[in-house]
């Protein structure tokens, strides 16, 4: 646990003086596979319930687990993403439990030697401040199936499909100390197994879900009794669960009582979290080594081959886009959050001014995108067309009003750029003799507002408007406010 | 080491065994018994020694990422004492 010194802002006020927040992680990432752990079922998502279920998953007897290569290499993949000590021989236990989504009666996980062991995230948060968050470990454990309880009165249905998919478990150090921190960490989290291609950190189907870890003390004092929040499945609800666990934690210390060590659900509805009744002696898990499989054992020649077929990381990937392009830290922090936000920008920006392609990317790309709800994926701009428009508007061909209007019509269409700029003849005119007669035809038809512009230079403005409105827009706007300055004996030299 | 009758009764309840309070003291017997025997063990020097994972020099066999299973809902919940439409059906588990 790194030593931190209390932040004011992040303090919270009761009544009877400060409290700081103390918080731990504990991540579920579903790695990304097409068979399960142990099995050769399918670890896909959203399939009738019960198809893919083998019979290890469904536990008959004498079925033996046979681990599954990728899912290790994918777990030490992830390791080295989190500069994690990879350990080269790792052991599987059985934690036993009853329950009707998990047949064997035990889940096969890592508990006393895991895979991976201490490493580090930074985390990025408002105004540009970094944290660093320690790694304890990562372990690599089956999911469970799922139970239903809402398909019959006094039943419940379960589904194995899930049961027996590779989880890698990633414990944090109890090193965040707001709801804000927390979020930032769970979000860097999941960039990077998304870079990695481990996990793919889809929240709504589970495949990145948070255990949280909540205490809170007097700032700087001696670690509170903390209580764990289980399956949180949004980051947004993350962020509630901890400031309303919080405050009911300080309310009971403030009031003179007691904290009790529990599991606890976070209730999105009630925005609330609420005791699980939990069984008496439901946590002794007897694990012991599952006498089923050999301790797992890997070689460094593979480590490093994995190693060595990392691909950029984003704190990398930003640092480089701050030097290579000009970016500023926060633009790069936005760009970055996504790879292929990040490789669509550089193929815009290649070649070009950066911080305008930036800004397309980032404001009217993004913009477009967010309101239509679709992703850089599905966008319907590629990457190539987008920077042939900043081409356009480089080169003087189209003026940057144009430029949104075509940018619209790309979105629409999908189309080129430039042909778009032929079709709807939508060329910037700069030709003087063209724009002067468009502006003699304005101040020819609006005599009193000539007049009126002379005791008020301001209406100028106005005959802009109507220029760029009798061109379609397509006039430089440059060029119509000199020779505009100039008839209406406004120009300062002339 | 030895166990008590409360300890029986917290294994047996972990295990979800049904075990009569009059069957506590006899099964505590049998289970200090088999302690005993494997107390005997603690007398060898392990000091040093690596825990022993198998009779032979192997390495844990792995399988491909490959789907080679599935589409078995029938032969998978047909031993289950309740199914329907392709689920487990069991007594409800929460409140």
């Amino acid at each position: 646990m790194r030593n931190r010194e209390p932040r004011n802002e992040d303090l919270i006020k009761g009544m009877t003086g400060d409290w700081e927040i103390v918080l731990g992680l504990e991540v579920h990432a579903q790695v990304t596979s097409n068979a399960k752990l142990f099995s050769g079922a399918s670890a896909a998502f959203g399939a009738e319930p019960n198809t893919q279920v083998s019979l290890v998953d469904a536990a008959l007897p004498g079925m033996l687990p046979v681990i599954n290569r990728y899912c290790v290499e994918q777990a030490v993949k992830t390791g080295l993403g989190l500069k994690a000590q990879i350990n080269l021989r790792s052991i599987f236990d059985r934690k036993n439990y009853f329950y009707p989504d998990l047949p064997q009666g035990y889940q096969i996980s890592q508990f006393k030697h895991p895979i991976v062991g201490e490493g580090e995230i930074v985390i990025d948060l408002a105004g540009g401040r970094s944290e660093i968050v320690g790694i304890e470990r990562l372990h690599l454990e089956q999911d469970a199936g799922k139970s239903i309880h809402d398909l019959g009165p006094s039943v419940s249905h379960v589904d194995l499909n899930r049961s027996g998919v590779a989880l890698m478990e990633i414990v944090s150090k109890p090193d965040m100390r707001s709801a804000d921190e927390a979020k930032a960490y769970v979000t860097k989290l999941r960039t990077i197994l998304r870079y990695l291609g481990t996990c793919d950190g889809n929240m709504e189907e589970g495949s990145l879900r948070a255990d949280v870890n909540v205490s809170v003390r007097r700032p700087g004092g001696p670690l509170g009794t903390r209580c764990e929040i289980k399956n949180v499945n949004s980051i947004r609800f993350i962020g509630q669960a901890i400031e309303y666990e919080a405050r009911r934690q300080i309310e009971i210390l403030e009031e003179g009582g007691k904290i009790n060590q529990e599991t606890r659900l976070f209730d999105p509805k009630a925005g609330e979290t609420r005791s699980m009744r939990s069984k008496e002696e439901a946590h002794d898990y007897r694990y012991f080594p599952d006498p089923d499989l050999l301790p797992l054992e890997i070689v460094q020649a593979d480590v490093d081959a994995i190693k060595a077929s990392l691909p950029e990381l984003p704190d990398d990937k930003k640092a480089r886009l701050i030097a290579e392009y000009g970016l500023s830290p926060y633009d790069a922090t936005v760009l970055v959050g996504e790879k292929a936000t990040a490789d669509f920008y550089e193929a815009v920006a290649k070649g070009r001014d950066a911080k305008l392609a930036s800004n397309w990317v980032t404001v009217e790309l993004f913009g477009a995108l967010n309101r239509e709800g679709h992703s850089i994926e599905t966008s319907p701009v590629s990457a190539e067309h987008l920077g042939k428009l900043i081409d356009l508007i480089s080169d003087n061909t189209i003026s940057g009003r144009i430029a949104k209007q075509i940018f619209e019509s790309m979105y629409k269409t999908g189309g080129d750029p430039a042909e778009i700029v032929e079709k709807e003849g939508l060329r910037q005119v700069t030709d003087t003799g063209a724009i002067e007669a468009a502006i003699d035809a304005v101040i020819a038809a609006n005599p009193d507002k000539v007049a009126q512009a002379k005791e008020k230079p301001s209406l100028a403005g106005w005959f802009v408007g109507q220029v760029m409105k009798s061109t379609s827009g397509k006039a430089n706007p440059q060029v119509v406010n000199e020779i505009l300055a100039r008839k209406l004996g406004l120009s300062s030299d002339g | 080491m030895s166990v008590d009758q409360n300890t029986v009764r917290h294994i047996a309840r972990l295990a979800r065994i049904a075990v009569r309070d009059d069957e506590l003291s006899a099964l505590a017997g049998e289970l200090n018994s088999i302690l005993d025997w494997v107390e005997q063990l603690g007398e060898v020097d392990t000091n040093g020694v690596e825990p022993m994972t198998s009779a032979v020099a192997v390495t844990m066999k792995m399988r491909d990422d490959v789907v080679t299973s599935g589409n078995l809902q029938k032969e998978v919940t047909e031993n289950a004492p309740g199914s329907e439409d392709g689920f487990y059906v069991v007594p409800r588990v929460v409140e």
